[in-house]
């Protein structure tokens, strides 16, 4: 096994290891199993369970959406920053009337993360540091003052039930009617904008200059996109906390860049992957009573970037191992089939079949080895292989694949030497490479412009495509009697 | 909001911390010169590399480790009592330096592999990976609650001021100096001794890795080893700053500093200035304003920061733009002379 399928196993086997232990404690407080609770949260009774996956729902559309766009931009760490400064914003909009009204909070959130976006605009313009520290100057430097706010803030007679360091871990328990529609507002207005503008915001994330050219205010775009993701990190801080709003932006997206190519279709992945890992973040987060919401959701949308990573179709890990797999196996055989036709070759094509004896010889192998390749060349229909006089015959599919092997080596080799004019002693290794890859259509053209020369440059006979093609060849066909059937 | 911000009292907040509460204030502010002194050191390099948000992902990151540390621990002396978990020896330092290099390590290569194998950019990757750990460190600590003796509030600003409530290291008979303290300015030192003897790896390898190749410099090895350092100095200042703030204290002094002067040598002593200063300011402003001392640490270096940023002589914020204000106003009087010839 591979070390990140190990890690994500641990991971996965923690995770398992954490949940009946903790349903255990539940057991004891409240006197419900786990079933019991398991059928609460599907059966929707529950009027505050309804508000939190509503909350969930909302939260993963509008970070699944932004987040694609962070990411494609390669600005994720700006969703980070931007979460952790929005902390002052939120303790100045609780300082307004000493409550927790959200459109104040909103509205103090969103004035602090635009602050941030612009400090770090300004650092990176102005000084000679990088992104990446201004980056984290600007989101410690906001956190920390949050962090002062907020113990201020609980040290005063009226803050202290304010429950204001919810906003830190998240609880989506204390979601209420006035959150959900700020967020459904805000969820509405980020889906409409992004509706309204998709080709220009699509056309300056991939590609500035064009943008630019074509007369399109990628400025405007930028702070707009950053005035949206400050709006979608602040309705996300109640259920996720401040702290892990930028997993809910980063990690959906990037398991749905994983899986398509497509910037639409990666925006509706990313929805889904956002509200899957909202609404199975609750779900953990309910079946554990107090426990945060935001961690769960987090994880949960980690186990699916996990996921897309290991079983992706086409960029996936597991995908890709195979199809290196497949074509190592497929060049072996190639490799194999050559040294058969080079033994056939070498004896002028007579006799019948090739010992096994003759193809170790010929690649210096171990007997063992080239039984396997030839084995392996049998499941493929390319041989016969008898296996008590240790023979193999070259089927005609076999004899059709070698020659082609061969053409396509010798064919580049030619053309390596008279074309490019690389020395003849020089071209055998890249040749080797190559004749695996090369399709018919440049075969046809490396014949052509070689005038269908027929020797390559150490001499030897190059086979054609036509004859190939003809399964025989009526030039050497008399010389043709070991290359195939049983005698 | 007036009882927000308490009136500032001189006497309170400047005097008192010097005279009555002397034997408290000294070691709390030696603990956050050394840790805001270690981190700036190993942050310069962070800097340098370009890497200051690997130092926020393991300065995330580090949370599970310790986590999985203190259940060690517990679960270890449980088992030596026969059950019942001791409460004194939960925080083992040797676990914790384990649990903290092995997150450490994880980060590292979860970030690496993400970035090499697949599509996904480095600055994903990084957002991926401790947000994940975090989470499951934050759940690890709220599910085993009873097993971790650790709590939000640490996690998030640490708890400096409690440095003289450990026990106090003993030399000779007499009481030398709390031991978090101790360990820190072992900490320190070590940062120091290995930022010195290192010194041409480090500046070689952050420069020009194919120059540091060829004099037979390993750029991984010393990548590497950078990030196994960085997760000790984390975890040793995590006691005192908590996991987010670290991240304040790697970046700030360094890059005050780096705004100053573009030497290497003097980018260092700037660093460890502004590691004092705000310590000092920053518990002063603490006392002022009742909150958390490692947050008004921040608080401080971050005020420091924009000072340099505003007046350092390289940059010339202020002095670009009050030349710009000379010219655009020397320009219409230019435009009228043209036109009155």
């Amino acid at each position: 096994m591979n070390p990140r399928a190990k890690v994500w196993l641990l991971s996965a086997l923690f995770l398992a290891g954490a949940v009946p232990l903790h349903a255990a404690r539940i057991g004891e407080l409240t006197d419900t199993t786990v079933l019991e609770q398991i059928t609460r949260f599907f059966s929707l009774r529950d009027p505050a369970l309804r508000a939190v996956l509503l909350g969930s729902v909302l939260l993963g559309i509008t970070c699944g959406l932004l987040g694609s766009f962070i990411v494609v931009r390669k600005m994720s760490l700006m969703g980070d920053a931007l979460s952790h400064a929005v902390l002052p914003g939120v303790a100045l909009g609780f300082l307004w009337n000493m409550t927790k009204d959200p459109f104040a909070i909103f509205v103090g959130a969103t004035l602090a993360g635009l602050l941030g976006t612009l400090v770090v605009y300004a650092i990176t313009h102005t000084t000679r540091l990088k992104e990446d520290t201004a980056l984290g100057l600007v989101l410690a430097s906001f956190f920390a003052v949050g962090i002062c706010l907020v113990k201020m803030i609980e040290r005063l007679p009226t803050g202290s039930k304010s429950g204001i360091d919810k906003f830190l871990f998240g609880q989506a328990a204390a979601l209420n009617t006035q959150d959900l529609q700020l967020m459904t507002g805000v969820t509405i207005l980020v889906v409409v904008l992004l509706a309204l503008f998709y080709k220009e915001v699509l056309v300056s994330s991939f590609d500035v200059g064009f943008a630019r050219a074509a007369g399109l205010p990628t400025r405007l775009i930028h702070h707009g996109l950053m005035l949206l993701l400050a709006f979608a990190v602040v309705i996300a801080l109640q259920a996720v906390g401040v702290v892990l709003v930028s997993a809910m932006l980063i990690t959906p997206a990037a398991a749905a860049y994983l899986l398509t190519d497509r910037m639409h279709r990666m925006l509706v992945l990313a929805a889904v992957f956002g509200v899957a890992s909202g609404v199975l973040g609750a779900f953990f987060s309910f079946l554990g009573n107090n426990l945060p919401t935001g961690p769960f959701m987090v994880l949960a949308a980690s186990a699916v970037f996990g996921t897309a990573f290991l079983f992706g179709p086409r960029h996936g890990t597991v995908a890709r191992w195979w199809r290196q797999r497949s074509r190592s196996a497929r060049v072996e055989r190639e490799n194999l089939l050559k040294s058969l036709f080079h033994v056939l070759e070498a004896r002028e094509f007579r006799g019948e079949g090739v010992t096994l004896q003759e193809v170790c010889e010929r690649r210096r192998e171990t007997i063992e080895t080239v039984r396997h390749g030839v084995i392996a060349l049998r499941r493929h229909g390319l041989v016969t292989f008898d296996e008590a006089g240790e023979a193999v015959y070259l089927t005609p599919d076999g004899w059709q694949r070698a020659r082609a092997i061969v053409r396509n080596h010798r064919l580049w080799e030619l053309y390596l030497t008279n074309e490019a004019k690389i020395a003849a002693d020089h071209v055998h290794e890249d040749a080797e490479e190559i004749e695996h890859v090369l399709g018919e259509e440049t075969v046809r053209q490396l014949e052509k412009g070689l005038d269908y020369a027929t020797r390559d440059p150490h001499g030897k006979v190059i086979p054609s495509t036509a004859d190939i093609l003809r399964g025989d060849s009526a030039a050497s066909a008399e010389n043709l009697i070991g290359y195939g059937k049983r005698p | 909001m007036s009882e927000l911000i308490p009136v500032f009292d001189f006497q309170r907040v400047i005097v008192e911390p010097w005279t009555i509460d002397r034997q408290h204030f000294l070691w709390v502010a030696l603990m956050g010169f050394f840790v805001a002194a270690a981190c700036g050191l190993t942050g310069v390099y962070l800097i340098l590399r370009r890497m200051a948000l690997v130092g926020d992902a393991i300065s995330h990151s580090v949370l599970p480790g310790l986590a999985i540390a203190f259940l060690a621990g517990s679960l270890a002396s449980g088992a030596a009592t026969g059950g019942s978990p001791v409460e004194h020896d939960l925080r083992s330092p040797t676990l914790m330096f384990i649990g903290a290099l092995l997150a450490g390590i994880v980060t590292t290569l979860l970030i690496e592999v993400i970035h090499k194998k697949t599509r996904v950019k480095q600055d994903a990757a990084i957002g991926i990976t401790f947000s994940s750990l975090f989470a499951f460190g934050v759940i690890l600590i709220s599910v085993f609650a009873d097993k971790i003796d650790l709590d939000a509030d640490c996690v998030l600003y640490g708890e400096i001021g409690f440095v003289t409530l450990h026990p106090y290291a003993q030399w000779g008979g007499t009481d030398l100096a709390p031991w978090p303290v101790v360990r820190m300015g072992v900490v320190l030192l070590l940062t120091a001794g290995l930022m010195l003897l290192f010194y041409k790896e480090l500046l070689v390898s952050s420069f020009d890795s194919g120059l540091a190749t060829s004099l037979g410099i390993k750029p991984g090895l010393v990548h590497y080893a950078l990030m196994c350092w960085l997760s000790v100095v984390v975890v040793s200042a995590f006691e005192a700053v908590g996991a987010i703030l670290v991240i304040a204290m790697l970046i700030l002094p360094g890059a005050t500093a780096s705004l100053l002067s573009q030497r290497l040598p003097a980018i260092f002593l700037g660093t460890l200035i502004h590691a004092a200063l705000s310590a000092l300011a920053g518990l002063h402003l603490a006392i002022w304003l009742d909150c958390p001392a490692a947050g008004a640490m921040v608080v401080a270096g971050a005020i420091l920061f924009c000072a340099a940023w505003l007046l350092s002589p390289s940059q010339r914020l202020i002095a670009t733009g009050l030349r710009r204000r000379l010219t655009s106003r020397d320009e219409p009087g230019l435009a009228g002379g043209v036109e009155g010839t």
